[in-house]
């Protein structure tokens, strides 16, 4: 089990040098940030001088070199736009987007399940139909526009949940939570509905396809054979063997739900990282956007690693083979 | 009829303070945030907005145009040309108590002019600052500057006790590993007190007790959220569904709807802001054309013929849907040295453009690229659309590279610049054409000329810009400004477009209409 663990630690740190390099290299596609740190009637000689502050004209490799050196002291400066440092924003702005995508993997998981089991035992009623029906929606309608029509339904005409922000927040040390108060649970709906749609569409459509395949399995048939209960055999045994593949998809969606919150976070004003990530693009913020990388990038490699852990809890195979390598 | 509209101004005064009583909170959003709460650290238009809740300048800019005492009482130039002096406002204090005196305003506007400030260029014409008495300020410039008052109208007043009490004496440095006090904590003399803030989400303000200008303004708003909502159709939902109260940027698609609204009101009027095209005139050779050798640009009757094919009614009406004001020089109405004959839309006369092209050489016409920011200007890339069909007419294929305004500025910025043919907008902060010839007309030197990347120079016109800055006498300086935009229609070296037009909504019983500057100071409304 530790050498496992090591053994996954260590490629976690190549993935995370792959994705510097990969970051740095597309900043110099971002344009230059002099220009959105500027007044219009700024000089062409202090344009230059601030150039030159910044690092911006040094050889590429020293560049590169001191990015690394400064990220492995979680050292990632001052933002060039609003002049803090970059992890003060960061951390101000993690616990929005971390409860915002917490929430939607949660509505995904707690209404995807059950919809994919249902769709998978009574594979022709018509609420399974249904199901697949309002799941084909889920899944081809673009975001944005699943976020607009919410708006426009549920704030505009409706007017009882708002349309934009996070409503009022509880500070807990240096966390910020919206679970606690009355608008701050009202202004999650939206958003969390929006970001879990498309992987509660996922969800239901892999916890089906694995239920088809597994009810028709000889094990299930004997369990049957022996008379267990629908809800055993249903729950304790089918659905519990299409887990591999389900905890795979869900471990790998709550990175995507975080790294792709921009686009929900930007349609609804949700203050996570996301929405400063986008920010940060438009005005060339190189320090935000590096570190913001760098910190999604850890992230996928540490649900990676805690999602690898869990199937070797889930399926005892693995653990055997872990032990022979 | 001068004391007829004082008299007005003063009615309108006392009706507006009567009612004050229905004073109450106002919830105001726009699609971006102040990026700093350091007065100096910024010259952003949204950031300056902010800050006039909170801190005040020596001299205000009416949204009319007009300048108004602010912490100054009045301004003249001394005996000597080239020193300015202040009569500041007593019996001043800041938020925390602490009284503000000449002190101060040394102290901010030296600290204004520090290397790492932003707002140092609006006092490049500054020698010294010096106090000489409690209440009184001298500014000594390099040579005389008819034009400092309009210099300062966002350079706003810290408080030199509190600065240095609280180690933000100066502004931020991105060598420095923490961030200024000054960066996220406010002690002006504004009519506003910080209550709280987080940046991109809401600034939580409050009516200053302690106000000098109590009673002279109508202070109708007692409380202040200030939103950010960066998605237009959000933004707009937010108004409809009563969330907020005013929206300070409608995008144009949405304007008949919330017009048509009850409940709502849409101002709108033009902005401090042409919108053109420059080209490179003096190249041998274009990069992006298929005419080698000679660069097409450089003949006037091309850029004649080029300016003549831009339909700018039409650009108006399908790109604009209406919002913008069809120019013919580059100087917004309001601006010293507009003049209404030289702003007269260009006619469209496609037959004598191709004639003027062919008598340049050009009968096929050429190719070249133009480049364009697409999230800079109210529908910019559109405009350049329509511009590249509109040439096409005239024989002209335009090759159209929209991109980000961080690559865009980049390419118009580089020494020498790195496009044929482009678009750009210009403000006027001072309202005066000297800031329209310094920067776009003058040639390119380490300090002027900074958006002149049309390669064009011409050193008597260099002079006569230059001789401005330290002309004393008004009508010799303005007949100078009027001698200088002849010449440049004549070289046409730009071709204007439009100025943009801004518009607000906001719920009927509030009344902001759009200024110039796309400012709104809080402390002059009221709701109905």
């Amino acid at each position: 089990m530790l050498a496992f663990a090591i053994r996954r630690l260590l490629e976690a740190a190549i993935v995370m040098v792959a994705v510097a390099l990969l970051a740095f290299v597309l900043f110099r596609f971002v344009g230059d940030p002099v220009n959105q740190m500027v007044g219009q009637d700024t000089s062409l000689e202090d344009r230059m001088q601030l150039r030159k502050d910044l690092g911006l004209d040094d050889p590429i490799v020293v560049q590169f070199g001191r990015f690394i050196w400064n990220a492995a002291q979680f050292d990632f400066g001052i933002s060039y736009q609003v002049k803090q440092p970059v992890t003060t924003i960061i951390a101000s702005r993690f616990p929005a987007t971390l409860e915002l995508a917490l929430t939607a993997a949660v509505f995904a998981i707690l209404l995807g399940i059950p919809m994919g089991v249902y769709t998978g035992i009574y594979r022709d009623s018509w609420l399974s139909r249904i199901f697949l029906s309002v799941s084909l929606i889920g899944i081809s309608l673009p975001t944005f526009l699943i976020g607009i029509l919410l708006i426009y339904v549920f704030a505009v005409n409706l007017g009882i949940l708002p349309s934009f922000g996070r409503g009022e927040v509880v500070q807990l040390g240096g966390w910020t939570t919206g679970f606690l108060t009355i608008s701050g649970l009202k202004a999650l709906i939206l958003p969390s509905i929006t970001l879990g749609l498309f992987q509660m569409t996922l969800i239901t459509r892999l916890v089906r396809s694995q239920m088809l395949e597994v009810l028709r399995t000889d094990y299930i048939k004997f369990a049957r054979a022996r008379g267990l209960s629908d809800k055993a055999v249903n729950f304790g045994h089918a659905l519990k063997n299409t887990l591999i593949p389900v905890i795979t998809i869900i471990g790998l969606q709550l990175g995507a739900v975080i790294a792709f919150a921009i686009i929900t976070e930007t349609v609804f004003q949700w203050p996570g990282m996301g929405l400063l990530f986008i920010q940060s693009v438009q005005n060339a913020d190189i320090p935000v956007m590096s570190a913001y990388l760098l910190l999604v990038a850890f992230l996928f490699v540490l649900i990676n690693f805690i999602v690898d852990l869990l199937y070797v809890w889930v399926d005892p195979r693995i653990r055997i083979h872990g032990r022979e390598a | 009829m001068r004391g007829m509209a004082k008299g007005a101004a003063a009615l309108a005064v006392i009706c507006l303070i009567g009612s004050a009583a229905d004073a109450k909170s106002l919830k105001w959003a726009r699609s971006g945030d102040a990026l700093t709460l350091d007065p100096h650290a910024q010259n952003e238009s949204p950031t300056h907005n902010l800050m006039h809740l909170f801190y005040e300048p020596l001299v205000l800019r009416e949204i009319d145009g007009t300048l108004e005492p602010a912490l100054a009482l009045s301004w003249q130039v001394t005996g000597d040309p080239n020193v300015w002096e202040f009569k500041l406002r007593q019996g001043v204090v800041f938020h925390n108590g602490n009284t503000f005196d000449a002190d101060d305003v040394v102290f901010s506007l030296n600290r204004a002019q520090q290397p790492q400030s932003n707002m140092k260029a609006a006092l490049s014409s500054v020698d010294t600052v010096s106090k000489t008495d409690a209440y009184t300020v001298h500014i000594k410039t390099k040579g005389p500057n008819p034009l400092l008052p309009a210099y300062l109208t966002n350079l706003f007043i810290m408080d030199k006790e509190w600065a240095e009490a609280n180690n933000s004496t100066t502004v931020q440095d991105f060598k420095e590993k923490i961030d200024n006090f000054a960066v996220r904590n406010i002690n002006g003399t504004g009519a506003y007190v910080l209550v709280s803030r987080e940046q991109d989400v809401k600034t939580i303000a409050k009516l200053n007790p302690k106000y000098w200008g109590k009673g002279q303004f109508p202070l109708g708003v007692t409380e202040i959220t200030y939103l950010t909502i960066k998605s237009d159709a959000t933004r707009v939902a937010a108004l409809l569904s009563g969330e907020v109260d005013f929206v300070q940027d409608v995008p144009v698609q949405d304007i008949a709807r919330l017009e048509k609204t009850p409940g709502l009101k849409v101002t709108s009027g033009p902005e401090n802001r042409s919108i053109f095209f420059g080209m490179d005139v003096k190249s041998p050779e274009l990069k992006s054309s298929d005419i080698k050798g000679r660069n097409p640009f450089a003949d006037k009757r091309v850029r004649q013929a080029m300016n003549m094919s831009i339909d700018r009614e039409g650009i108006k009406r399908a790109v604009m849907r209406g919002q913008s004001v069809p120019a013919g020089m580059l100087a917004p109405p309001f601006a010293n040295g507009y003049s209404k004959e030289l702003d007269a839309v260009p006619k469209v006369d496609i037959a004598a453009a191709r004639k003027l092209l062919a008598d340049a050489g050009y009968p096929r016409g050429f190719s070249v690229t133009l480049h364009c920011p697409n999230d800079r200007y109210v529908s910019d890339e559109g405009i350049c659309q329509a511009t590249a069909a509109m040439m096409a007419r005239i024989g002209i294929k335009v090759d159209l590279l929209a991109q980000s305004k961080t690559k865009h500025f980049a390419l118009v910025e580089k020494e020498p610049p790195e496009t044929d043919f482009y678009l750009l907008g210009w403000g006027v902060p001072t309202f005066d054409s000297h800031f329209v010839f310094a920067f776009l007309y003058h040639s390119r030197t380490g300090k002027m000329g900074t958006y002149n990347a049309t390669r064009y120079a011409n050193a008597d016109l260099d002079k006569m810009i230059e001789g401005l800055s330290n002309e004393v006498d008004t009508a010799k300086r303005n007949g100078t400004i009027a001698e200088i935009w002849n010449i440049a229609q004549d070289e046409m070296i730009y071709l204007p477009v439009h100025n943009q037009v801004v518009t607000y909504a906001m719920k009927k019983e509030w009344d902001f209409p759009v200024s110039p500057a796309n400012f709104v100071y809080m402390k002059q409304h009221a709701p109905k």
